[in-house]
């Protein structure tokens, strides 16, 4: 069932990719900064973020920006996503009472858009490598392919699972925004992860946190941009980042999100199969 | 040939909308109970219907019946409560044209959206992207955004998408009767050409004429049930014979002197007809209104009498028609002639109009109460609905007695295939000789 599911959503293919193209679209076709837009999101996340945590709060991170961009860009492009994705299928309401179309499409546009405004983005991330003359460890490469790979397939199945219950409970999107925030900071997106991770290995709970799926993504991104798991101790203390191991542990915590991000997709698209045929109606 | 579209035993049931809770926090507040108390509304009830792929099925019915939900059943739209749906073929919905146009986007750019939605590949769109254009008739504002467009052109462009989509199955939901005659035209001809290729159509209209022209079956829906299915002719009369028996109290052939106008939805069941302008049927008679009446002879009523008068309220094309004026006179009328006119509601043309001097059976005079009839040996209309108008007047017109316009209709059903209003005797031959 899910296999045939995938099978008709990919015979809508160009569908989803002119979906997404719309969307692009619209959003910078009609404003007169276009493309910037997309830029200038990140660009105040770090201005806030330097401020507050570098400047004030002193965190002592080496080329914080690039640390930051490495872990946040991502972590945009997955919150975009299931902000876009919730009401995909309310918003476009008059259509799916009227034609027929494999309904995924919908918020699966909604994490392609995503997607691209992350390739927009990363235009940030090497710019602030080039500024901060710092140089990536692409032995990380693939690891923090696959990191982001889970990170997307995760989105796609919170964003079908979301955009069917916010048919049925307009308020969803509360929720979502509530629940986005406690995972943004419970993901060491502007602390560095060993921060936490120190204090729950003392309690033997350090893999608590590889459990997040946002949380592997996020050091596995860092491990590849900023390109070492420590401050370098000639301009620091030498404080621990993220976890100084191989790249085969890296890509050992990136297949595990990847797998349960797929095992996340399988179910959400089960679900979405037995709902997509009440949606026309309890919209 | 295998059925393109095989429907099992449908059911569709809705819950009713108010008692649906409609956020997370009503749910919690208003707890389990809330969905456990509504009952469910039954769109369709146990519908069996093959359609083969050559066909062209109209769907009909009154407001309410279950036929637009049968359409978007058929479509994919609603998936069904109960029963199962085979569809075999690529399906276009036309059940509302640029359904997914986006406002800011131009129409070239809507051409590849709504193209995608319809299931094109951005190939096959590209190669009958002229065609399409063409089609709506709109070369010159592609490239202008949709928003600026007027709703012709907007619905134009839809129409060209969908009809371009190439679909084995084509769903058509009352979107035929838009755009301008010739617009029309062109899009009649294109559900005639989808025909000629042997494609599967299922229609979804008001208008009777308008199945009886493109339809080969008919099904006819009342209460979510199909209650008949078969050629159009047939079918068409099974559902005004159900129109007529839910308006039964409202549509009455004899209606009572002065009661209230028929509301025009009641009367004319088929094609939203208008009444039109009555001043055809008055004009006739000398400009004469309801208002300048002296009222010494009255119409107490007037009766439309046929043979099959118990068994239905409508004729067929051909029968016979008693019109009876029954009245009563303040005193004896010497100067006096009964004037009569049938109007077609679906266009308010007068058919026929005469008097009984035009008859030549001049009234001596009248007295008293009393009944005057008009015997019409031949009623040789095809289908409609039809008003009549009476009038007493003074040989001259100068004078109005009492006159009645259009209280009273009957109708005329069409059981065979032809189209039109009147009914023409026709036989078919082949002549050897020639």
């Amino acid at each position: 069932m899910t296999g045939g599911h995938l099978a008709e959503i990919w015979r809508y293919r160009e569908l989803l990719w002119t979906l997404v193209r719309r969307d692009l679209k619209v959003r910078y076709q009609s404003s007169a900064l276009g493309f910037v837009w997309s830029l200038l999101n990140p660009l105040v996340y770090l201005v806030v973020y330097y401020l507050v945590f570098e400047v004030f709060l002193k965190n002592g991170i080496d080329r914080f920006p690039v640390f930051l961009l490495s872990g946040l860009l991502p972590w945009l492009m997955f919150s975009g996503a299931l902000m876009a994705g919730t009401p995909s299928i309310t918003a476009n309401g008059s259509l799916v009472k009227k034609v027929w179309f494999p309904r995924a499409v919908l918020p699966l546009a909604a994490v392609g858009t995503a997607m691209v405004n992350f390739f927009l983005q990363l235009s940030v991330l090497v710019a602030s490598l080039v500024i901060f003359q710092w140089v990536p460890d692409p032995a990380y490469l693939v690891p923090a392919l696959i990191g982001l790979a889970a990170m997307i397939v995760l989105a796609a199945a919170l964003a079908l699972v979301l955009s069917v219950a916010n048919v049925r409970a307009r308020d969803t999107m509360h929720l979502v925004e509530v629940a986005m925030l406690v995972w943004f900071w419970l993901t060491p997106i502007v602390y560095q992860f060993e921060r936490p991770y120190q204090a729950l290995v003392d309690r033997g709970l350090g893999w608590l946190m590889l459990l997040n799926p946002l949380t592997v993504t996020t050091i596995t991104m860092q491990r590849l941009f900023y390109g070492r798991a420590d401050v370098p101790s000639a301009t620091g203390n030498g404080m621990k980042l993220i976890p100084d191991k191989s790249v085969l542990w890296y890509m050992g915590i990136a297949l595990f999100a990847l797998a349960v991000g797929v095992a996340a997709f399988a179910l959400a698209l089960r679900f979405f199969a037995r709902r997509e045929g009440d949606l026309a109606e309890d919209i | 040939m295998g059925s393109a579209i095989r429907l099992d035993g449908v059911s569709k049931s809705f819950l009713i909308g108010s008692d649906r809770p409609a956020s997370l926090k009503e749910r919690i507040v208003r707890g389990r109970r809330s969905t456990s108390g509504s009952a469910p509304f039954w769109a369709l009830r146990d519908v069996d219907l093959a359609i083969e792929t050559w066909q062209t099925v109209g769907l009909l019915g009154h407001n309410g019946s279950g036929k637009s939900t049968l359409l978007k059943v058929v479509g994919g739209i609603l998936s069904p409560t109960k029963g199962t749906v085979e569809r075999h073929g690529r399906i276009a919905s036309l059940l509302e044209l640029g359904a997914g146009f986006h406002p800011d986007l131009t129409g070239r750019e809507n051409v590849f959206l709504n193209g995608a939605i319809l299931g094109l590949s951005q190939q096959e769109l590209r190669s009958r992207f002229d065609a399409i254009v063409e089609f709506a008739e709109i070369e010159q504002f592609i490239d202008t955004p949709v928003r600026s467009y007027s709703s012709g052109m907007y619905m134009r462009l839809g129409f060209a998408v969908a009809v371009n989509v190439d679909p084995d199955i084509l769903l058509i939901d009352e979107v035929l009767s838009v755009g301008d005659e010739t617009f029309q035209r062109k899009c009649l001809d294109r559900v005639r050409q989808f025909q000629k290729d042997g494609r599967t159509i299922v229609v979804v209209t008001h208008s009777a004429d308008l199945l009886r022209q493109i339809a080969d079956s008919v099904a006819v829906l009342d209460g979510g049930r199909l209650v008949a299915y078969g050629p159009p002719g047939e079918a068409i009369r099974s559902f005004r014979e159900h129109l007529l028996e839910r308006q039964l109290d409202r549509q009455a052939v004899v209606d009572e002197r002065h009661a209230q106008e028929i509301p025009e939805s009641a009367a004319t069941d088929a094609g939203g007809a208008s009444v039109g302008t009555r001043q055809t049927a008055t004009e006739a008679r000398g400009s004469t209104q309801e208002g300048n009446r002296d009222l010494a002879v009255r119409i107490d009523s007037i009766e439309l009498l046929h043979d099959r008068l118990a068994e239905r309220s409508y004729l067929l094309p051909g029968e016979g028609l008693t019109i009876a004026v029954h009245y009563t006179c303040r005193e004896r009328i010497d100067d006096v002639t009964i004037g009569l006119s049938i109007v077609n509601l679906a266009d308010g043309k007068e058919l026929f109009g005469t008097n009984t001097e035009y008859l030549d059976a001049p009234l001596a005079y009248l007295e008293g109460s009393g009944t005057v009839c008009f015997d019409l040996a031949a009623v040789p209309l095809l289908d409609g609905t039809f008003a009549v108008t009476v009038g007493i007047v003074s040989r001259d017109f100068g004078r109005v007695y009492d006159w009645s316009e259009q209280r009273h209709r009957f109708e005329v059903m069409n059981p065979s295939r032809s189209v039109g209003v009147v009914a023409l005797p026709v036989t078919v031959s082949q002549p050897a000789d020639r």
